[in-house]
Parts: C-alpha cells; structure tokens; sequence
C-alpha cells in the first residue's frame, strides 16, 4: 500500500469516530459528568475545611479523571465489535496498530480531553491556587493519553466478554498506578513549592513508552480476542 | 489464485474438519455447504486471516496470507453475518469510509450508483438504524459493487433479502465471476448462479 492511502486511512477512522461520538453525545457527556461529580461529592463528604480540601485535591482529581477514564474504555471497541464493523477494522489493508492509534487518539479527544479543560474548575472548587491548577492541566494532558493507551490493551483483550468492563478495571487499574502518583505527586509538590520537573517528564516519558507499545499490543490483543 | 492446503479447523476441543485442500482460480464460485457447525464460517474467517488455522495454510498467488496480510486484505472482500453498518451513519456515509479505510479512491459516482442498484435510492441519507434488516444487508452488499476486490468471501449473503435482492445478489455474483472474480460463498439454499464455474463443497463429508 502507498503511503498516502495510509494516511486517509487514518485520518477517516480519526473523523469517523468524532463523528460517531457526536451522534451520541450522552455517552460522551456521561464520562464529563461522571468526572465532575465524583469530584463534587468530596467537599460534601470530607467536610468544607479549605485547607483540607486543598491538600487532597490533586489525589482526589487525579483519582476521578482515572475512574472516568476507565468508565469510557468500554465504548472503544464494543460497538464496532457488536455491528461487525471491528473485523472489517481487522481486514483493512493498513498495519493494524497505526489505525488502532487513531482510534484511541479518538477516544481521547472525546472521553480525555474534556477532562482536562473542566478541571481547572473542580481546582478551584477545591481551593488550588492558580500555579497547582496549571500544573494539574499539564499532568492531565501527558497522563490522561497513557490512560486511554494502556486501556485499550484491556478494552482489546476483554472485548465481545460478558462482564468485561469488571474486567478491564481489575486489568488496567493496576497498570495506571504510575500514572496516578506521578500526576498527583506533581500537582503536590507544586501547591508545595517544589520543583515538578521530575515528575512531569516521568509523565512524558510513560506517555512516549505508551504511544509505541501499546497500539502494538491493542492490535495483538484484538487478533486474540477475534479468534 | 487461492489455494488451501491440509487446513484444519479446532473450536475449543472440537475439530471442525481437517486436511481440507481446494483451489480456487480466477473465474471461480465455490459453494460451501454443510449443516448447522459444521464450520462454514470458521472456513471462511480461517480464510480471510481472522482466525488462525490450527493446521495449515491458506495461499495467495501461492504466498502465504499471514505473511502478506495486507496485500491479501487489498485484495478481498469479506462479508460476515454483521453487516458492518454504523447504525448512526447514513448508507453513504457507510460506504464512503468503508472506501476510504480501505485505502481507495473515493468515487461519489459509483458509490450512488452502487446504492441505487441496490434499491436504496432516496434512503442513501438517512441513519441506517432506522433502515429495515433487509435494508441495512443491501447497504452491506452495496459494498461489493463500490469496491472492486478480485476476492468475494459471502457469510449466508442471502439471509434476510427479498426475492429482487437474492435476484440481484446471484446476478452481481455471476458478473463478478465473468470478470474473472472469485468468489467464496455460503448457503443453506440450492442456489442457481448463472455461471460456468461453480464448485461445491461439503463440510459435513
């Protein structure tokens, strides 16, 4: 195959899953709104202290946007699993792990995204001040893709399983471990004072690691799960 | 030119069939028959690359299909008993990204004309959910005729389809086959294709 056919490739699975995420919006919107509640529900629950909240706020938000994340895994290949459309994906032309990063650059655009431009907001619910806030955005734009990336591995693998959004969570959870304390761990040393260059380009480096490996074992892990 | 050798077939601890050897040439049909799990559509998926054999290989242009996978794919249609049809995409918008996923050239020409041949003229722009079963397998078909693969593989591509459409689909058949076209189907009915070249098999011996 030509390289330019490739590229069309690419680019129409990436249109093609906005679009399809924009005709259906809920389910879009349910992930935001998951993310913003849960993050809500914590000042009800801890108590309003300010500074108590402060101090728990990067965990807290972190935690969410992971949850959230998880929530929206299992929407990136069960429906085309269901329609049949996931074994055409698997007979294009193209190398299966290339068309299988546009769809969770897809998915991220639609479930990850969103997340990062409204936490500033739940920050400020929370009492960060301005500096915490930017760096939170910053963790959530390198962390929440490592978040999509490796849940697609266990999307992929548990795809067409009854149950297997249980599944993926007892699957992912644990490999985005990392993720959280680096991404929590930044935003405290920033309301700290301290310097949050280490834990960012950590944060960079699982993002890279995660954008060559994990496509590869995403379209391995779909060939298994289509067998 | 396809050619199956010693293939065998195993879902969980049943062997569907073993030492299954045919070759298909261009210009070919090949009807493939057999009762309820005898393994039709594990063949076919075998086939087209979606399922690995558990013995054996299937060979194009005498190349293994596992080591040219996308030269193969390039060159083969499947059609499954999931039509593929984004429910929230209209039959057009179907069409077109299955094109353009392919990698093909995007002819809005013979996009319409394939959607109208199929009898879905005035329906191409409404979201295929709201189209009927029968409906939604014309859109699926429609993408035999926008695509032109040498290789045809049909999962029962009769179901579902009124007696104008198993008309139309045997006559596209037959046309594909004249063309050199080969063609892979399966079909619980007897089905009479107006072409030269039809070969049966049947699984269940």
């Amino acid at each position: 195959m030509t390289e330019p056919s490739l590229l069309t490739a690419c680019r129409s699975m990436l249109g093609r899953d906005l679009v399809l995420a924009m005709r259906r919006r809920a389910d879009v919107l349910t992930t935001l709104i998951f993310f913003l509640i849960v993050v809500s529900l914590f000042p009800l629950g801890v108590g309003p202290e300010i500074d108590t909240l402060r101090e728990i706020a990067p965990g807290v938000i972190w935690v969410a946007a992971l949850l959230a994340s998880m929530l929206s895994l299992g929407r990136l290949f069960s429906d085309d699993y269901q329609d049949g459309t996931l074994e055409q994906i698997l007979l294009l032309p193209h190398p299966l792990a290339v068309i299988v990063l546009n769809k969770v650059v897809a998915h991220w655009l639609v479930s990850g995204l969103p997340l990062v431009i409204f936490s500033p907001l739940l920050g400020m619910q929370l009492g960060l001040n301005a500096e915490s806030i930017g760096i939170l955005m910053v963790t959530l734009v390198l962390g929440t893709p490592v978040l999509s990336l490796i849940g697609s591995v266990g999307a992929a693998l548990t795809v067409g399983l009854r149950g297997g959004g249980v599944l993926v969570s007892l699957l992912v959870l644990p490999l985005y471990i990392p993720v959280l304390i680096f991404g929590a761990g930044a935003v405290e040393s920033a309301a700290a004072g301290l310097g949050v260059e280490a834990h960012l380009s950590l944060l960079g480096a699982f993002l890279a690691m995660a954008i060559v490996l994990a496509p590869w074992a995403t379209a391995t892990a779909l060939r298994i799960s289509l067998d | 030119m396809l050619e199956v050798r010693d293939l065998a077939c195993v879902r969980g601890d049943h062997r569907l069939f073993r030492g299954l050897n045919f070759t298909l040439h261009e210009g070919e049909l090949l009807h493939l028959r057999g009762s309820n799990g005898s393994g039709k559509t594990s063949l076919l998926r075998t086939i087209c690359g979606l399922m690995a054999p558990a013995e054996g290989q299937v060979l194009w242009q005498g190349k293994n299909t596992r080591s040219i996978r996308e030269e193969f794919f390039n060159n083969l249609i499947y059609l499954g008993h999931l039509g593929a049809i984004k429910g929230e995409l209209s039959a057009f918008e179907n069409l077109r990204l299955a094109g353009q996923l392919a990698g093909l050239p995007i002819d809005e020409d013979s996009m319409l004309k394939a959607i109208t041949k199929m009898g879905l003229a005035g329906r191409e722009d409404l979201p295929t959910k709201v189209l009927s079963a029968g409906q939604k397998r014309r859109v699926a078909l429609a993408r035999l005729l926008a695509h032109n693969a040498k290789l045809w593989i049909l999962d029962e591509p009769f179901n579902a389809l009124d007696v104008a459409a198993v008309d139309l689909l045997k006559n596209m058949i037959a046309d594909h086959v004249r063309v050199d076209g080969m063609v892979i189907l399966t079909t619980h009915q007897e089905v009479e294709i107006d072409t030269g070249k039809i070969r049966h098999i049947n699984l269940d011996s």
